[in-house]
């Protein structure tokens, strides 16, 4: 590595550290492209395999190659734009859905050291990014001026406000148990205590003791997603596709990129914040990537099960879980672990 | 106490994890794709697919130009003309199906009172052009020429049920 930073600072000069920064930000961005590509490949497979079907099979050995035919039909298709669309930002907003779905990545810590920017207020940092997304989804159901994507978009902006409240607080208490806001710290606060003495690190993890939280995290993420059963921002069966109906091509693309490099984000940081991130479950075996990676898909796996088994909630219904059951949810545990810190009990010292 | 008992339910996502107890099992059940062109489904001796014009054994056409397929048929897919041939015999001169305006219903079979018009079970056809599903009489013809052992072999199966 030091040969490399000596070698790259001798042939770019001054340019290097800006040359090194984009070579980081590739090396996080390309893979996970092919993440969201295979994610999407994965989805039609094993929602195919819980309904009896066998998913993609055709182009390529196990249907392995279709993922890049997707791609390159969007890429050759044309992008229509609509008479009534306000061009500029009708072009605008999928790159505002896309941009903040790879800004996040830039804080994302993949082990103690493997980390783009390894900043004290990173989760702000993502929370602040992960929020910018919705306006991608508001201009465009407004620019389309077609009235299934306003009526799209109109949903998502609601539903995307209901949710970051309930979001934020069950992050709130992740803060609250490590006392930072830095995603390394966190993770490293759950490699210690009661449990983790006896060797079975996975149960002092933030997911046991703030139970309730990881459950209102991961559906409160399915919603901020808008994935289903929360895809009423979508809803093909009442308004066709909600705000990308008019988009067709590379500009769709980007909107379904955005959808499924969120997906992967909001994954990475349910491992991060409740699952312990890179460390081992267990005690004798050494932490490492790899266990991001499994406890990445294994809430992958989550959603995608989800979608396969749960019908799309009502709008009023979701408007209604969002602010009449995982808001007292959140608040009231907020309160418990408040109590809980100050108590004698305290397990997080 | 129903209230209560909702509101535990629901907290623990009781149905919730039902649903994804069924989803999770069939995720490891068989699956019943049938892989279409190196699999097919089999098929009934009365399936109901291409249309055929039959001959009797001595190459003498079957149809005698009655028309009661025409008039029965419920799309009017079927047009015939009719004409006497040389040898006194009333003969269709024209026998057109438009297989795209045919419903495969197989009022046309059941109507033909010397089986001359049948469905076989030949599904695997298609056109390319306008009109390439528009089959005339040396068609169908034809049809019947080539599939008239698979033919034979479905009527007679079928035979004890009539």
């Amino acid at each position: 590595m030091d040969a490399l930073t000596s070698f790259g600072s001798e042939l770019f000069g001054v340019a290097w550290p800006a040359v090194w920064t984009l070579v980081r930000i590739v090396a996080i961005v390309l893979p996970l492209l092919l993440g969201v590509a295979y994610l999407t490949l994965a989805e039609r497979k094993i929602i195919g395999f819980m309904q009896v079907r066998i998913g993609p099979n055709r182009v390529g050995p196990l249907g392995l190659i279709q993922p890049i035919a997707d791609g390159l039909k969007l890429l050759f298709k044309e992008i229509i734009v609509p008479g009534s669309a306000s061009k500029g930002i009708y072009i605008i907003a999928p790159m505002l859905a896309f941009a903040p779905a790879l800004a996040a990545w830039a804080v994302v810590p993949f082990t103690d050291t493997l980390v783009l920017a390894n900043i004290d207020a990173s989760l702000l940092y993502i929370m602040a990014i992960s929020s910018l997304g919705v306006y991608g989804i508001i201009l465009s159901g407004w620019a389309s001026n077609s009235k299934y994507a306003f009526l799209g978009a109109m949903r998502s902006a609601a539903q995307m406000v209901s949710y970051e409240l309930a979001m934020g607080f069950a992050l709130i208490c992740v803060l609250m148990v490590s006392s930072s806001l830095n995603l390394v710290t966190i993770v490293q606060a759950q490699q210690s205590g009661m449990f983790a003495g006896y060797g079975l690190n996975f149960l002092s993890w933030n997911w046991l003791p703030l139970l309730p939280m990881f459950v209102v995290y991961l559906i409160a993420g399915m919603a901020e997603l808008n994935r289903a059963p929360f895809d009423v921002a979508e809803g093909e069966s009442e308004i066709v596709a909600g705000f990308h109906v008019e988009y067709s091509g590379m500009a769709f693309a980007l909107f379904f990129l955005a959808e499924y490099a969120n997906m992967i984000l909001v994954a990475t940081l349910t491992s991060i914040l409740f699952l312990g991130g890179w460390s081992s479950p267990v005690g004798f075996l050494p932490d490492g990537i790899f266990w991001l990676f499994a406890k990445m898909a294994a809430v992958l796996f989550l959603y995608l099960w989800s979608r396969a088994t749960f019908p799309r909630y009502r709008y009023d219904q979701v408007m209604r879980l969002g602010w009449k059951v995982l808001l007292p949810i959140c608040l009231i545990w907020l309160i418990v672990v408040g109590v809980w810190m100050m108590s004698p009990l305290n397990i997080w010292k | 106490m129903g209230s209560l008992k909702d509101i535990v339910n629901s907290l623990f996502l009781t149905e919730l994890r039902k649903g994804l107890a069924v989803t999770g099992r069939y995720f490891f059940a068989r699956k019943i794709t049938v892989q279409y062109p190196e699999e097919k489904t089999p098929q009934s001796f009365r399936f109901r697919g291409l249309h055929a014009l039959r001959r009797y054994a001595n190459g003498e056409e079957r149809c005698i130009a009655c028309k009661l397929c025409e008039a029965i048929c419920p799309a009017m897919a079927i047009t015939i003309e009719t004409g006497q041939r040389d040898d006194g015999s009333r003969r269709t001169t024209r026998y057109d199906i438009d297989l795209t305006k045919c419903i495969f219903c197989g009022y046309c079979e059941e109507a033909c009172p010397v089986d001359a018009i049948v469905e076989t079970r030949v599904y695997e056809y298609h056109g390319e052009q306008r009109g390439d599903l528009h089959y005339t009489k040396p068609m169908l013809l034809a049809n019947g020429d080539r599939y008239e052992t698979q033919i034979a072999e479905d009527r007679a199966l079928d035979a004890p049920y009539r």
